[in-house]
């Protein structure tokens, strides 16, 4: 029988009927196939998350192994060389390898819940992301255990990074596996894009768009935009280490400072795209232990999206110390500046709503709370570097190191463990310990602050970053042994995180559906949401449709439990850009292995290249085509051809 | 209580149909990352040539030889695959196969003659910065010709299958709408390699 090419959906109320037949059509079938074929967001979600912890784990105990050699003058822990492995692979672990996956990792289990959908708008693009990001971190890590980590420093400048300085493979595996990662951003970017203008819920209008998805969506338009040229930068460099171009050699009339311009037009828009997302937990989280909705939604959102506008002019403030013209250098440090204003309205904005508000204390408040004091202090020491005559006192110092490392861990870890409090009862149906992530918090916040408020103190007194040690008496001994015993404390308080997650998983309380009484739409479904999110698709009127009854009434209300049934096959609904009108129905892809054997197809390539086996290579590239022809063939199920007579 | 609004609602196209559908969105991305990684290419061009020291152009005056008749081929390609996709959605299947097989085969000649023009380089890869950015800027573009001509084949092959029709063609689209970026590109890439030296660009 011919299906319609035109139909009105049923509208339905959500029944155990509606229910039981929404559940084949949208579960993942057990086993190694489902394993690696699943496209369901949430299962992907939670692998990113999980990865990307990892990632972390590894980061912090790379950390912890330099500051005991830092801990006190003239140790001998590690040699040099070890040294510099070291802060090179941390450096890229955490920016690279944790802080963005992470972040694609709640947005990939929030997202649909958020906007009130099923799936991501391309569920295979999405199962591509991960496995190209895991195949990636593998790449990396293996260079750095069999001894070829970067090492010459996660932005990695030339002439340090030539082969005449640095002969081995380091620098092949870093370029290489960072292209490999620079697919996997891509089309996660390309994907939250069109997801965020094309599934949300009917009646999500722009301006009702919660600001967790403008931080998100905020940061993935500039990723679709700014990691090529990161990608492109560490494929010129692999060029030149191997096939005699002459990109960034002066020797063949080549320009050094083209890698910095490269690396820091994709590097500066980046450090926004790893903050925006998690400021947006903040302002999507902290409101609802205030009781009541975010101060300046609006200007919040409009913020998020000036940051990043400005976020694109402000490269060359990594860039001042390398005898640029003084105009130039004045205009990167006026448009450095005045990123102090929209960051200063997010703040303003977190503050009101907590002044307004009725705070309620706990471990997800806290985090989220917390992330306002240390982006105060990471904001105040960039803005300080963003000032030309003040970052040539200061540049290469630990000063830098300490404003970095508030802003990464300031806004990216502290928000996003506020965000794992906050929503590990949503992705696993059990709340964390409360009493255990108290001292959690306070373990980690303690230990934060005496690790990195004492290093601006060093960084002042002229302690040089990325030594592998230094000599008594230059004031920095008793300094470096604070911050090495308060970075043992920070990572206590870590692992008092992981302990309370694996003990929260067997043990935790029973969450329900909504157990911080929140308001926007994640928290409508059960926890753990079941495979189609949503039985009926809802209707949304308003900010925070779950409360609804107590604000002060709109002229509409959200419908939540009765709506469009779509339930003929795996569907879901597609809206107009801006004002969520409904627009057509979306034909889901079933489960594939197709993006798992892509990937693996990249992987068998991007080794190929490294070693130069070209066989290898060759087949490689080989697999990646069938896949994506497999991929792409035209399906009837998917409406993408005509239904054969 | 408000309305649910598809109560009141026309009906809505399931998947999608002509043009309208999230794919054409997602060949936009694309075609947007794609775009930016050429634009970084032209930048190290344009940023390396003006702080180079004189005699930096290896060729002050590029011939055009084959480089502009090539240009017209490849441009002229980009108005044979619209044909052809005029074709599927005037449901003339032959008008379309030749539409996309020609596409392919002027492609194809394309990529050949970018050889010989190769080959008629008076340098090498790897003989200064010039050099490099020549080459690698172009190999970048043949291998996204390359790429495109497998999105022609294969979309020559599904229409050969007979999968289309006015209403479902996206793949059609989005696959030509490649091809048309492939080519407009090549045009920026052209204008950098032989017209500015000619206008007395880092010469």
């Amino acid at each position: 029988m011919r299906r319609p090419d035109y139909r009105t959906p049923g509208i339905v109320s959500d029944t155990v009927e509606q229910r039981a037949r929404l559940l084949p059509l949208w579960e993942t079938s057990p086993g190694i196939k489902g394993f690696l074929g699943t496209v369901d967001h949430k299962q992907i979600g939670i692998r990113y998350i999980v990865t990307a912890f990892v990632f972390l784990l590894l980061g912090g105990v790379e950390a912890l192994v330099m500051r005991l050699q830092l801990a006190g003058p003239n140790l001998s822990l590690l040699t040099p060389a070890q040294y510099d492995d070291l802060f090179s692979t941390h450096g890229m672990t955490m920016i690279f390898l944790y802080a963005s996956p992470v972040l694609s990792g709640f947005a990939n289990f929030l997202w649909p819940l958020l906007l009130g959908t099923r799936d991501m708008a391309f569920p295979r693009l999405n199962a591509l992301g991960y496995w190209v990001y895991l195949a990636s971190g593998l790449f990396l890590y293996a260079g750095f255990l069999s001894g070829n980590g970067p090492n010459d420093g996660w932005f990695n400048y030339v002439p340090y990074a030539s082969r005449d300085y640095n002969p081995g493979l380091n620098e092949d595996f870093y370029a290489l596996g960072m292209v490999l990662l620079g697919i996997s951003t891509t089309v996660g970017a390309a994907n939250f894009i069109v997801t965020a203008f094309r599934t949300r819920a009917p009646g999500m209008s722009i301006a009702r768009m919660p600001i967790l998805i403008w931080g998100t969506l905020t940061a993935n338009a500039a990723n679709l935009v700014v990691v090529p040229a990161v990608s492109l930068a560490f494929l010129l460099l692999w060029f030149d280490r191997q096939f005699g171009t002459h990109f960034f050699d002066t020797n063949g009339a080549g320009q050094p400072l083209l890698w910095q311009h490269l690396f820091w037009i994709f590097g500066h828009p980046w450090v926004y795209a790893i903050v925006l997302p998690a400021m947006g937990m903040v302002s999507d989280g902290l409101p609802v232990f205030c009781r009541r909705p975010l101060v300046g939604h609006s200007l919040v959102a409009l913020s998020t999206v000036a940051t990043m506008v400005l976020g694109f002019g402000v490269w060359v403030h990594h860039m001042f110390a390398t005898g640029l013209p003084s105009l130039g250098l004045s205009f990167f440090s006026a448009a450095s500046i005045a990123i102090v204003f929209p960051s200063a309205v997010a703040v303003f904005a977190w503050l009101a709503t907590i002044w307004l508000g009725r705070p309620v204390i706990t471990t997800a408040s806290l985090f989220f709370a917390s992330t306002i004091l240390l982006f105060v202090i990471g904001g105040v020491s960039g803005f300080m570097t963003a000032s030309v005559p003040v970052d040539w006192q200061l540049t290469d110092t630990y000063f830098v190191v300490a404003h970095l490392h508030y802003v990464l861990l300031g806004i990216n870890v502290f928000p996003v463990l506020g965000g794992v409090y906050f929503w590990f009862p949503k992705m696993t149906g059990r709340l964390l310990d409360e009493r255990l992530g108290r001292w959690n918090f306070w373990t980690m916040f303690i230990g934060f602050n005496l690790a990195f408020l004492p290093m601006h103190l060093t960084g002042l007194l002229g302690m040089p970053r990325r030594i592998y040690t230094y000599a008594a008496g230059m004031g920095w001994d008793s300094l470096n042994l604070i911050t090495s015993v308060g970075s043992f404390i920070l990572a206590a308080g870590v692992l008092l995180f992981v302990v309370n997650v694996l003990k929260s998983l067997k043990s935790g309380a029973v969450a329900g559906p909504n157990p911080w009484d929140a308001a926007s739409l994640e928290w409508s479904v059960p926890s753990p949401p079941p495979p189609y999110n949503f039985a009926v698709l809802p209707t949304v009127a308003s900010r925070h449709p779950l409360w609804e009854g107590r604000l002060a009434a709109g002229p509409d209300t959200s419908v939540l439990d009765r709506g469009p049934s779509l339930d003929r096959g795996k569907e879901t609904l597609g809206t107009s850009a801006m004002d969520a009108t409904p627009d057509m129905i979306l034909e889901m892809p079933e489960d594939s292995v197709a993006p798992f054997v892509l990937a693996s197809g990249l992987a068998v390539l991007f080794v190929g290249l490294l070693l130069k086996g070209w066989w290898p290579a060759l087949a490689g590239l080989l697999v990646c085509g069938l896949a994506l022809l497999v991929w792409l063939w035209p399906q009837e199920q998917l409406r993408e051809r005509e239904v054969s007579s | 209580m408000s309305a649910v609004p598809l109560e009141r609602e026309a009906p809505l196209p399931v998947g999608p149909i002509g043009r309208h559908g999230i794919g054409l969105w997602g060949m936009g991305a694309l075609v947007a990352s794609e775009a930016a990684l050429f634009a970084y290419l032209l930048f190290a061009y344009y940023y390396t040539g003006a702080a180079a020291p004189p005699g930096w152009v290896l060729e002050p005056r590029p011939s055009l030889k084959l480089a502009l008749p090539n240009t017209v081929l490849l441009l002229a390609s980009s108005f044979v695959a619209w044909y052809g996709e005029r074709g599927v959605l005037r449901q003339r299947p032959a008008q379309a196969l030749l539409g996309f097989g020609f596409a392919f085969l002027m492609g194809l000649a394309f990529v050949i003659v970018q050889y010989f023009e190769w080959q008629a380089k008076p340098f090498r890869l790897g003989a200064s910065s010039y050099a490099s950015l020549y080459f690698v800027t172009t190999g970048f573009h043949i291998s996204h010709v390359i790429v495109g001509l497998l999105i022609l084949a294969a979309i020559f092959l599904w229409t050969a299958l007979d999968y289309f029709s006015p209403r479902r063609r996206l793949s059609v689209s989005a696959g030509v709408i490649y091809w048309h970026f492939v080519d407009i590109v090549w045009l920026f890439i052209f204008t950098t390699f032989y017209v500015t030296p000619y206008l007395g660009f880092a010469t």
